[in-house]
């Protein structure tokens, strides 16, 4: 199967071990992973803060930098969500925006969905979970806590058969890290105040690692935990998946 | 930093005050899933509870002739007010022209929004909030913070000082059961002197020309059982088609709002009782102005049960004062730019789009879409800030060119640490990699 790599800018540019850690799975998997390099921004950045028109121009990039792909692969649910659910609301007359959205996964949901593999290995530590908003909401990649509906969640699902790991009991599983792109400065007080409050779950939990499946949640979570000089260690599942099935 | 932003950094200053409110807060929205969790048909509930308001909205103007015909044939008083300003006039013409100088009131969000208590003081009537939370808001000289629980913001030590200074009650006194029995008996003589009661309205049925009240204390019952006049006050888009939808709703309310199956007391008025008088005063106030806006319409499906407000992780960490509204929280957020964009236009931005409010939502308000339609608006309309805008266009122009994202992205990796940064103030910046994903991949592919 090929698979095109879509790389958010910030694990472009931040996080390149999430992008690769992506690619040695998928790789591992036996996916063939293509990188179109002309790919820079989906545009979230402008959209969430209201800009339609400055996104607008990016949301065509993408269409085009992806045409040629059957299979667009994504680690972070906030940036796969804006293709799926956003760029019909961003360009409603253009054609290509329906398939370039049919065909854009997140990580997790592809290899729980469409490879439906659970990976095989061994990560022998305490894990929290940290369910990015976006990807659970938007994507659906888990049930919530919510909605009144039978129980699921595909990245945990996902480490179901990865041995020694023990995933740690939270007292709010998914509320909001308080990062929400610009929020993140706009409304400082208020995010760092989410941000801590996630970290102090961890903490009473005993999470060794906060592991989830949006980069961008765990670099405000891991500014805070360094600034504080705590100990706990954030992780891309996409990481936690390589570095266990090595 | 001005706005919501700079109230909430004040509220969230205060670290006690802080914790203790979002976990007040977020205790209520835990009773929300307990009470939701019994009744398997929850998510059903709630897609009929927003089609009966779709529907309801897509006809409401048959729908509100259909209730004041039957509301009028049951012997009330129909009055329509187009905005605060009629209101005000409306319901003060009613109490001067029978000499109505004290009035008891239970909750109404609308009459906080036509700020109708200030303008009968004004015009020498003694006005007194009943619902205990209101009552202490209104000894505060304060807005409520919370559209249910008007006094969440306050601690019982708060309250039993305030009831020390204004009731007499012991000094040092904070045990909520001795504090609510002071605020009764000091209400009790309100209702007993009172001239007239006010009510809002949750619910008003088209087919019986009915208003529905709810409450858990009773105030409304009694503030409208003793006074020969009941005045109700209702937004258009309270209007329900028959008690058969109305029933859906009242499956979804209390249950939304405090965790409870139904409120303590739910009262139906059909008319005047014999010998009194019923006054319906149906305000639109700009409701129909955001009818004819495909994009926020839904907002109008709110039944007001505050679900958003508690489950909303900034409203509990800012509190509801910090938002400068009537209604705060996430579906004030979406209400209150209609009435002054350019006054509110940091409200669609005091959040981080978690959408926890829209899947909380008894009618399914897409709650989250809306903010971000409004940020797409206020943007258009040219109200957000300056420096947001150039950073955006100029960041627009860069990432539409790869070669300029390149250049750009590893000058940022050069400098970032060395350049003042808000985000470094509580954060730590990420360690900057020497070489990206696309030139690592690069190397990868080319040694292969």
């Amino acid at each position: 199967m090929d698979v095109a790599l879509f790389v958010p800018c910030y694990v472009d540019q931040l996080y390149p071990e999430v992008g690769l850690a992506t690619a040695d799975l998928l790789e591992r998997l036996g996916v063939t992973v293509h990188f179109p390099e002309a790919q820079t921004c989906c545009g979230q950045p402008m959209a969430n803060s209201g800009f339609f028109d400055d996104a607008r121009p990016l949301a065509r990039k993408m269409l085009e930098v992806f045409a040629p792909y059957d299979h667009v692969v994504c680690p972070s649910g906030s940036c796969t969500s804006m293709v799926r659910n956003h760029y019909a609301m961003l360009l409603p007359r253009e054609s290509q925006v329906a398939d370039l959205a049919h065909k854009t996964l997140e990580l997790c949901e592809f290899l729980h969905d469409v490879m439906q593999v659970k990976p095989r290995g061994r990560f022998p530590h305490k894990v929290g979970l940290h369910q990015s908003c976006h990807g659970l909401r938007e994507l659906r990649l888990g049930s919530g806590s919510e909605r009144l509906v039978p129980a699921f969640s595909k990245t945990r699902a996902l480490l179901d058969n990865i041995e020694g790991l023990q995933l740690t009991e939270l007292h709010r599983t998914d509320e909001c890290c308080g990062f929400g792109g610009t929020f993140a400065v706009a409304e400082e007080a208020v995010s760092c105040a989410m941000g801590r409050d996630r970290i102090a779950d961890h903490e009473r939990a005993g999470s060794e690692i906060i592991a989830g499946a949006d980069i961008s949640c765990l670099m405000h979570l891991d500014g805070l935990l360094r600034r504080e000089k705590k100990p706990i260690r954030v992780l891309h599942l996409a990481q936690l998946l390589e570095e266990a099935t090595r | 930093m001005s706005g919501h932003a700079g109230r909430a950094a004040e509220f969230v200053a205060d670290d006690a005050r802080l914790h203790w409110h979002d976990q007040a807060v977020w205790f209520v929205r835990n009773k929300r899933d307990v009470a939701r969790s019994f009744v398997p048909e929850w998510e059903e509930l709630r897609t009929l509870g927003s089609q009966i308001k779709a529907h309801t909205l897509s006809r409401l103007p048959d729908y509100l002739e259909e209730f004041e015909k039957n509301a009028l044939a049951a012997g009330a008083q129909v009055h329509w007010a187009r905005d605060a300003e009629e209101h005000n006039r409306i319901v003060h013409g009613i109490l001067s022209s029978r000499s109505v100088t004290r009035l008891v009131k239970s909750k109404s969000m609308l009459t906080e929004e036509c700020g109708l208590n200030h303008y009968l003081e004004e015009r020498g009537v003694e006005v007194v909030d009943t619902d205990l939370g209101e009552r202490i808001v209104q000894f505060r000289r304060e807005p409520p913070s919370h559209i249910v629980m008007p006094a969440i913001h306050l601690r019982k030590e708060e309250v039993g000082q305030l009831f020390h200074d204004k009731l007499g009650t012991p000094a040092g006194l904070s045990d909520p059961k001795a504090l609510a029995e002071a605020a009764r008996q000091h209400l009790r003589e309100k209702f007993l002197a009172a001239q007239a009661g006010l009510t809002g309205v949750n619910f008003a049925i088209a087919s019986t020309g009915g208003v529905v009240v709810c409450t858990n204390e009773g105030n409304a019952d009694l503030g409208t059982s003793l006074p020969p006049i009941h005045i109700a006050c209702m937004g258009v888009e309270k209007l329900v088609p028959s008690p058969r939808e109305l029933a859906v709703f009242l499956r979804l309310l209390a249950r939304s709002a405090t965790g409870q199956p139904i409120t303590t007391y739910t009262s139906h008025f059909h008319g005047p009782r014999p010998g009194a008088e019923l006054h319906i005063v149906i305000v639109d106030h700009g409701r129909s102005r955001i009818l004819v806006r495909e994009e926020y319409r839904n907002s109008l499906k709110c039944i007001r049960c505050g679900a958003c407000m508690n489950t909303c992780p900034v409203y509990r960490r800012s509190g509801g004062h910090s938002y400068g509204v009537t209604v705060p929280g996430p579906i004030g957020s979406i209400l209150a730019p209609h009435i002054d964009p350019k006054k509110h236009a940091d409200l669609p931005f005091a959040s981080s789009l978690c959408g926890s409010c829209t899947d909380v939502c008894p009618v399914r308000i897409d709650l989250h879409h809306q903010l971000l339609a409004w940020r797409g608006e206020l943007s258009r309309l040219g109200l957000v800030p300056l420096g947001k805008r150039i950073v955006s266009r100029v960041g627009g122009w860069v990432l539409l060119r790869t070669w300029a994202y390149r250049a750009f992205g590893k000058l940022m990796r050069m400098f970032a640490p060395l350049v003042p940064n808000p985000w470094t103030r509580q954060r730590e910046l990420p360690p900057m990699p020497r070489e990206s994903f696309r030139a690592q991949w690069r190397k990868r592919v080319r040694s292969r």
